[in-house]
C-alpha cells in the first residue's frame, strides 16, 4: 500500500451507520471508507458489535439509518435482482465454514459455478480444484463437510468464497477456535488471496495476533463505536485508554509474554486452591 | 394506576398473551402467503432470472418424499382398508346391510381416509425432516451463505420440495386408495363370499370422477401445506440442537392440525 488512501478508490463507504435491536443501540453512527486492494481489519471484544457491522456490509441485515456502498453501489436501495448481481462480485468466508452438509465439499465449491454461469461440469471441477490447490485443499473435493476439521472447514468456505474470483472478500472470524499452527496458515492463505486474486479484503476478528499480522489498516470497535482506524502502528501507539486496555487483556499479555500469562493464571489457581 | 412496581392484573396478562399469541399466528400466517407467492413467482420467472428452479432438485425431493414413503404408506394403507371392512361389515350386519359394505368402504377410503393418512404420515415423514433440515441449516449460517452467494434461498431449497409434495402427495394418495381398497376387498370377498371381481366391479361402479378428485384434491391442498409448515417453522429456529427438536416437533404437530382444519374446511365447502 504506496499509494497514499484518498488515490485509491473507494470500495466500501459506510455513512453514519446506525442499527437498533428492539430498544437496544448495537452501532451508534459508524463511519469508514475501505479501498481497493487493502486488507481491512475490523477488531473489537465480544458485544462490540463487529459481527452486526459485517451483516449489515454484506446485506444480511439492514440499519436503522445510514448508507453502505459497496462497490458504488448503494445498497439499501437495491432489488433483489441487483443484489444478486453485486453478490457474484463479493466473496463471504463465515466464521462456521457454512458449507452445506448434504454435498461433497467439491459440490459446495462449484455450487455459485452451476448457479451463475453455463460452464460444463468438467470445466467447473477443474476450477473448483484449483481453488482447493489455493487452499492447499487439493485431493479433497470427494469428502463430506463432516469429515473435514475445524481448520480445513474454514480453507474450504475459502475455496467457495472465491470460486466467482471476487474483487471483495469478507471473512468473518477466520482464526476463531484454531490453534495457533492453523490459524497462521490461514492468515497466510488470506495474504496470498490478496496478492494473487488482487482482492479488496475485510476481516472481522477478535484475534489481535492474527489482525496485527494480516491488516493493512485496523478499526477499532467498542459498544457499537469506533475507537480508532489507522495502520497496525497506530493502532499500536494510541493512548486512547479503551484501546490500550484491549491491546493489553488481549495481546501483550497473552501472546507476547505467555509465559507470564500462565504464571499469573498458575498462581491465581494456586491461591484459589489453597482457601479452600 | 398501573405502575412498572406493581404486577400487571392477571386479566390483562392473558389479554396480552393472546394479542401475542394472535400476531405469532397472523405473522406465520402472512408468511406462508409470501413463501407461495414466491414459490409460484420462481417457478414461472426463474429462467427470466436466469435463476431457473433445478429439475434434479425436484426429482430428488421427488425420491425422497413419495418413493420413499412407498412401503410405509402401503402398509398403513392395507390396514386401514382391512380395518374397514372389519369394522363396516360389523357394523352393517345389525341391519342386515353388510352387502352395502363396499360402497361405504370406497367412498370413505377415496374421500377421506387416503388423503388424510396419507397427508399425515407424509409431515411425520418428509414434513419433519424438510423442518429439520431448514432449522439446522439456519443454525449454520448455510441460509445467509446463499444468500451471499446470490442463490434465493425460496427458489433453492422451498420449491424443490413444494413442486415435489405436489406431484408426490397426490400420487401417494392414487396408491393409498388402490392400496386400501385391495386390503378392503380382500376381507370382504371373504367375509361376504364374493369374488375379487365382483368386488372391483361393485367398487368401479359406485365411484365416481368427482369421488376421486375431491380425495385428490384434497392431497393436493395438503401437500402445500405440509412445505408451507415446515418452512414456516425451520426458519423460526432459535438456539442450537435444541431448538431444532423444537421446530421439528412442532412442525408435525402444526402440519397435522392444518391438514385436519383443512380437510374440515374443504369437506364443508364441497359436500354440503
Amino acid at each position: 500500500m504506496t499509494m497514499p488512501l484518498s488515490e485509491l478508490e473507494p470500495i466500501i463507504e459506510v455513512i453514519d451507520l446506525t442499527t437498533h435491536y428492539g430498544s437496544r443501540k448495537i452501532l451508534n453512527g459508524i463511519s469508514l471508507t475501505v479501498h481497493k486492494g487493502e486488507v481491512m481489519v475490523i477488531m473489537g471484544g465480544s458485544g462490540s458489535g463487529k459481527s452486526t457491522l459485517l451483516r449489515h456490509l454484506i446485506g444480511l441485515e439492514h440499519p436503522s439509518s445510514g448508507n453502505i456502498k459497496l462497490l458504488g453501489q448503494d445498497i439499501r436501495n437495491m432489488t433483489e435482482h441487483d443484489m444478486t448481481q453485486l453478490y457474484r462480485k463479493v466473496g463471504v468466508a463465515f466464521q462456521s465454514g457454512a458449507l452445506f452438509s448434504s454435498m461433497t465439499v467439491g459440490e459446495n465449491i462449484m455450487l455459485p459455478l452451476r448457479e451463475h454461469t453455463k460452464l460444463d461440469q468438467k470445466t467447473m471441477e477443474i476450477m473448483a480444484r484449483l481453488k482447493l490447490e489455493v487452499v492447499n485443499l487439493a485431493g479433497f473435493e470427494d469428502l463430506m463437510p463432516s469429515e473435514l476439521s475445524g481448520g480445513m472447514l474454514k480453507r474450504a468456505a475459502f475455496a467457495r468464497a472465491v470460486i466467482m474470483d471476487p474483487v471483495l472478500l469478507f471473512c468473518d472470524e477466520p482464526s476463531a477456535g484454531l490453534d495457533p499452527v492453523v490459524s497462521s496458515s490461514l492468515d497466510e492463505l488470506i495474504l496470498r488471496l490478496k496478492d494473487a486474486l488482487d482482492m479488496t479484503i475485510v476481516v472481522v476478528t477478535h484475534e489481535l495476533e492474527s489482525a496485527f499480522r494480516i491488516a493493512d489498516r485496523i478499526t477499532v470497535l467498542d459498544k457499537g463505536d469506533i475507537l480508532t482506524i489507522g495502520t497496525v502502528d497506530d493502532v499500536r501507539a494510541s493512548d486512547n485508554r479503551r484501546i490500550q486496555d484491549l491491546l493489553n487483556r488481549h495481546f501483550e499479555e497473552e501472546i507476547l509474554d505467555p509465559d507470564a500469562y500462565l504464571a499469573r493464571l498458575t498462581g491465581e489457581s494456586e491461591a484459589l486452591f489453597s482457601q479452600v | 394506576m398501573l405502575s412498572p412496581d406493581r404486577p400487571f392484573p392477571l386479566f390483562l396478562q392473558k389479554i396480552e398473551s393472546l394479542g401475542r399469541i394472535s400476531t405469532k399466528w397472523v405473522n406465520s400466517l402472512g408468511f406462508g402467503t409470501s413463501l407461495l407467492y414466491q414459490s409460484v413467482f420462481w417457478i414461472c420467472w426463474g429462467s427470466r432470472r436466469k435463476q431457473q428452479v433445478r429439475l434434479e432438485a425436484i426429482v430428488s425431493q421427488m425420491m425422497e418424499v413419495g418413493i420413499l414413503a412407498l412401503p410405509i404408506v402401503s402398509l398403513v394403507s392395507i390396514t386401514i382398508g382391512l380395518m374397514l371392512a372389519i369394522q363396516g361389515i360389523d357394523a352393517l350386519k345389525d341391519f342386515g346391510a353388510e352387502h352395502q359394505v363396499t360402497y361405504g368402504v370406497a367412498l370413505s377410503v377415496v374421500r377421506e381416509f387416503a388423503p388424510l393418512i396419507t397427508g399425515i404420515l407424509i409431515a411425520g415423514r418428509s414434513g419433519s425432516a424438510f423442518a429439520a433440515r431448514l432449522s439446522t441449516m439456519m443454525i449454520n449460517n448455510e441460509i445467509d451463505a446463499l444468500r451471499v452467494m446470490g442463490i434465493n434461498p425460496v427458489r433453492f431449497l422451498v420449491v424443490p420440495s413444494l413442486v415435489a409434495m405436489m406431484i408426490m402427495v397426490p400420487l401417494l394418495t392414487l396408491w393409498a386408495d388402490i392400496v386400501a381398497l385391495l386390503g378392503a376387498g380382500l376381507y370382504i370377498t371373504t367375509a361376504l363370499g364374493i369374488s375379487m371381481g365382483t368386488y372391483i366391479g361393485q367398487t368401479i361402479a359406485y365411484l365416481g370422477t368427482a369421488d376421486a378428485l375431491h380425495g385428490l384434491g384434497k392431497s393436493f391442498v395438503f401437500g402445500i401445506l405440509i412445505t408451507l409448515v415446515g418452512v414456516i417453522n425451520g426458519s423460526s429456529v432459535t438456539g442450537g440442537a435444541e431448538g431444532v427438536g423444537h421446530v421439528t416437533t412442532r412442525a408435525v404437530v402444526h402440519s397435522i392440525l392444518a391438514l385436519i382444519l383443512a380437510d374440515l374446511l374443504i369437506v364443508f365447502l364441497l359436500t354440503r
